[in-house]
């Protein structure tokens, strides 16, 4: 299909031979993905096959890495995000991230999750961003583990509590899509399926873009899998991220085109 | 019976492992190399206190007449002969004003320009050939002996533009002191914005933030104790600079009186300065300016650690802060 019959699909995001380059290195190659509204989309694939790196190209966060490169286009909502005319951080804005390593503000709860709507002038006054935190808090399902400290250093939360927090903080500015790294990896059963009912929640209203180690979540909760491997040319010992295989969650786990997806997805590597 | 790997084992291999574990995982002998390390260290810290100490003995022995005797007085006298001396009328205020405006020179000009200098080359400069030129030129700076410096305030703001700093005066010293410590400022407050982690910037980032407000509400908080230290190091090393003074006609002799340290008017006149005062009291031939230099040097260490436990307060409360 060429681009134009696949813009006019309404489609979120649209990426067109997109190439990523760290300095010489070859992170990522010809990827060509479409993401449609109201889905969840999960990336698998084994370690250092470049999801990350993708995922970051969706919000333009791999222009604050200098060495990185992005050749090709990425069209959201039609415009193409690598533009020279479009502004990086209005990008941020609506398309909001969660990122692998949780990385809170060395401020109060309250402030990480208020930072956004503070910034964009979301919210004003006091009563409005109390809501804003307590709602995002509770959709993050953290809040009844911490309204009584709010005011209290988010350095202080355990790890699964501070990766909660950052997808508060994600969800705290209202964004249109939401861009979430192995959001669950460090949490228990417990909080893994409040994310997930949260996933499913945000899909009425959201597009969804996660990158999990965990292929059960991915079967669980996605409408779209790609399926992403390492390409190894010994040659000249490069390793090249590719995409092997995108398709509906429900194919990719069952009837696989490609032997290595059915490698992966069934535990058999090599 | 002890089971290991899910192995039941008898009585006699369980005992046999039991001892074979314990005298693994128990200390073989000493330490030397850390012990010995320790050793040094430790004799270094001592040496060092060492030092200190009998620096601040000999100072305030020799000083010990004033400094018991008369130091109220002295705080408030002026330069003057062996006649004031005997009189109780010399003492350190012109030296103390002169500082003191040398001081307010270096914080309100060389702290917020070099400040943002640093940020500008840390956050927004482009890295590039012409920046990395830039910062190599910077760290050669702060390499240039001060008398250098001394040379270039004589040029320019006491030659260049007297019409504007009045000649020889506290303005021109303030100024040639502020330029002095401009690249250490930026040097120190540009390796605290690097030390600020990447992902706590992607952070602010990714929610929405500008260059600006990620700048403004990540990058200066965490890294502000560190900036803190630097513009420390450099006001300290301001006050007890000599010998750009020297250059820019600082003054050992006769200096009308002030009426009082923090008055600006003072600013477009002749000046001097406590390193300087201290300089000429030493070589004065007299044994009672020794006892007087004596006596303004432990005056300058109290400024100055009084200085240094201001900004241990201040930084100790942006690292709370940070943690918080
Ligand atoms: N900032 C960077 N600079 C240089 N190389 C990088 C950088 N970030 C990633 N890479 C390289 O790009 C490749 C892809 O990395 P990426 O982080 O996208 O992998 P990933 O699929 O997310 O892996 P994981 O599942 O372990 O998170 C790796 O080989 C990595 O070493
Ligand atoms: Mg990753």
């Amino acid at each position: 299909m060429n681009p134009e019959a696949r813009n006019s699909n309404n489609l979120v995001f649209c990426a067109q031979d997109l190439n990523v380059y760290y300095g010489e290195f070859h992170a990522l190659r010809d990827v060509c993905l479409d993401i449609l509204p109201n889905e969840i989309t999960a990336f698998i694939g084994p370690s250092g096959c470049g999801k990350t790196t993708l995922l970051r190209c969706f919000n333009r966060m791999n222009d604050l890495i200098p060495i990185a490169r992005v050749t090709g286009s990425i069209e959201y909502m039609g415009v193409n995000l690598y533009d020279p005319g479009v502004d990086a951080v209005e990008v941020r804005r609506r398309i909001g991230m969660v990122f692998q390593k949780p990385n809170p503000f060395p401020k109060s709860i309250y402030d990480n999750v208020a930072y956004g709507p503070r910034i964009t002038g979301m919210a004003k006054r006091k009563p409005a961003l109390d809501e804003i935190v307590e709602i995002s808090l509770r959709k993050a399902a953290l809040f009844d583990e911490v309204k009584d400290r709010l005011k209290n250093s988010a350095m202080g939360l355990s790890g699964g509590q501070q990766q909660r927090l950052c997808i508060a903080r994600a969800i705290a500015v209202n964004p249109d899509v939401l861009l979430m790294d192995e959001p669950c990896s460090a949490l228990d059963p417990i909080a893994t399926t409040r994310i997930e009912e949260l996933m499913n929640e945000l899909k009425d209203d959201y597009t969804i873009v996660i990158v999990t180690h965990n292929m059960q979540q991915a079967a669980r909760i996605s409408n779209k899998t790609a399926f992403f491997s390492v390409d190894v040319n010994l040659e000249t010992d490069t390793r090249t991220g590719t995409l092997i295989e995108f398709g509906d969650t429900e194919e990719i786990f069952s009837t696989p085109k490609d032997s290595r997806t059915e490698n992966y997805v069934t535990g058999r590597f090599g | 019976m002890a089971v290991t790997f899910g192995r039941v084992l008898d009585n006699k291999t369980s005992t046999r492992i039991e001892r074979e574990v314990a005298s693994a995982i128990k200390r073989q002998g000493s330490d030397w190399k850390g012990n010995t390390f320790y050793t040094l260290l430790l004799v270094m810290l001592v040496l060092t206190l060492f030092i200190l100490a009998v620096l601040i003995y000999g100072v305030v022995a020799d000083g010990w007449d004033i400094l018991t005797g008369w130091l109220p007085s002295f705080l408030g006298g002026t330069l003057g002969s062996i006649k004031a001396f005997e009189g109780q009328t010399l003492g350190v205020q012109q030296g103390l004003a002169g500082s003191f405006w040398i001081a307010v020179f270096v914080a309100l000009l060389s702290f917020p320009i070099g400040i943002a200098s640093a940020i500008y080359l840390e956050e927004y400069a482009p890295k590039n050939r012409f920046s990395n030129f830039i910062e190599l030129n910077i760290r050669n700076l702060a390499g240039v002996p001060s008398v250098v410096y001394g040379l270039l305030g004589l040029f320019l703001f006491v030659e260049g533009i007297p019409s504007i700093t009045g000649g020889r005066t506290a303005a021109s010293a303030g100024l040639t002191l502020a330029i002095l410590v401009l690249p250490i400022v930026i040097i120190t407050s540009q390796e605290a914005l690097r030390a600020v982690p990447a992902t706590l910037k992607e952070g602010s980032y990714g929610v929405g933030a500008t260059r600006w407000e990620t700048v403004r509400r990540q990058a200066l908080p965490y890294a502000a104790p560190g900036i803190l230290t630097g513009t420390l190091l450099s006001m300290s090393r301001a006050i007890g600079e000599a010998a750009p003074l020297i250059l820019v006609g600082a003054i050992t002799g006769f200096l009308g009186s002030n009426p009082s340290i923090v008055d600006p008017r003072q600013l477009d006149d002749a000046f001097t300065a406590m390193p300087i005062l201290i300089t000429g009291w030493t070589q004065n031939p007299m044994p009672e300016f020794r006892v007087a230099a004596a006596a303004a040097i432990v005056v300058l260490l109290v400024f100055v650690l009084l200085l240094n436990a201001a900004t241990i307060y201040l930084r100790y409360h942006f690292e709370k802060k940070r943690e918080a």
